[in-house]
């Protein structure tokens, strides 16, 4: 069952590409922290992730912390391997964590269905977003920036006025 | 002209495809009929050399045929727009070319 708005963040510590463990309370400095569900191998996350960087670049002055984690079955995707991930990170120049969750805790405390799926969290890390990047795989076409506008919001001490939308992507897959 | 149009519920790409195809079936003005088949076992993907959905085929020629040789899998294809961009569709102009 997906997590609910308003619900704590789940604990969690996984390695990262870069070769560090990233934790829960290793985020604890950020304003907002996005987790986000997501894998290597699937067109749908491909068709988002440099919109994802972006959004990573453009509000890490304003203490946004951007996670992306894949729990994919590395068995039945190798494309999803953690060195695979080391891979596609460092060819796409990733501006945000990529994290493995190999045993699959952090998708299911999630509840997470889809890649791409994003989990907005604010300073007390409740869920005040959950679902799409934007409204349109299609950059050219896009015209609602879901994820912006909730960044948006809770910076600036509000509720986002659309909390949350069906993220479309790949089923994650499980083991 | 024998269309196969090979779809995984597991992924959302179809319907996209699907309606894409229309069009240009309709634009074109061929006459065909799509013969449609689900894939719903890893076994099948197999057997089908099923190397995503969604998977069109035009007279058992696939419409990208670059990435028909995919290990097959109960997962989502990856297609590649001209600039690069990847997609989970088929471009219109792929399937233009496998209609000619």
């Amino acid at each position: 069952m997906t997590l609910a708005l308003g619900m704590k963040a789940p604990a969690f510590d996984l390695p990262g590409v870069d070769g560090e463990n990233h934790s829960l309370d290793s985020y604890a400095g950020a304003e907002v922290l996005v987790l986000v569900q997501s894998c290597n191998h699937c067109p749908w996350v491909q068709a988002w992730e440099g919109r994802l960087s972006a959004v990573a670049a453009d509000y890490a002055d304003r203490g946004v912390r951007v996670a992306a984690i894949s729990s994919n079955d590395a068995k039945s995707h190798p494309e999803d391997s953690f060195e695979e991930m080391q891979a596609r990170s460092t060819a796409q120049g990733f501006t945000f964590d990529y994290l493995y969750d190999e045993p699959q805790s952090v998708a299911r405390a999630l509840g997470a269905e889809r890649t791409p799926e994003v989990f907005v969290f604010d300073r007390d890390r409740r869920l005040v977003y959950h679902g799409a990047i934007d409204d349109n795989r299609d950059e050219t076409a896009v015209g609602h920036h879901y994820l912006r506008d909730a960044l948006d919001a809770v910076l600036s001490g509000q509720q986002p006025a659309i909390s949350e939308t069906p993220a479309v992507g790949c089923t994650v897959k499980w083991k | 002209m024998k269309i196969e149009f090979l779809f995984w519920r597991g992924c959302p790409s179809h319907p996209e495809a699907h309606e894409l195809l229309a069009e240009v079936l309709a634009a074109r003005g061929v006459q065909a009929t799509v013969e449609e088949r689900e894939v719903t076992t890893q076994e099948e993907a197999e057997q089908l050399r099923f190397p995503g959905s969604p998977t069109i085929r035009v007279d058992g020629r696939d419409v990208d045929p670059a990435g028909a040789e995919s290990r097959p899998a109960l997962t989502c294809r990856i297609y590649y727009l001209p600039d690069g961009r990847p997609s989970p569709v088929p471009t219109r102009e792929q399937l233009k070319e496998a209609l000619r």
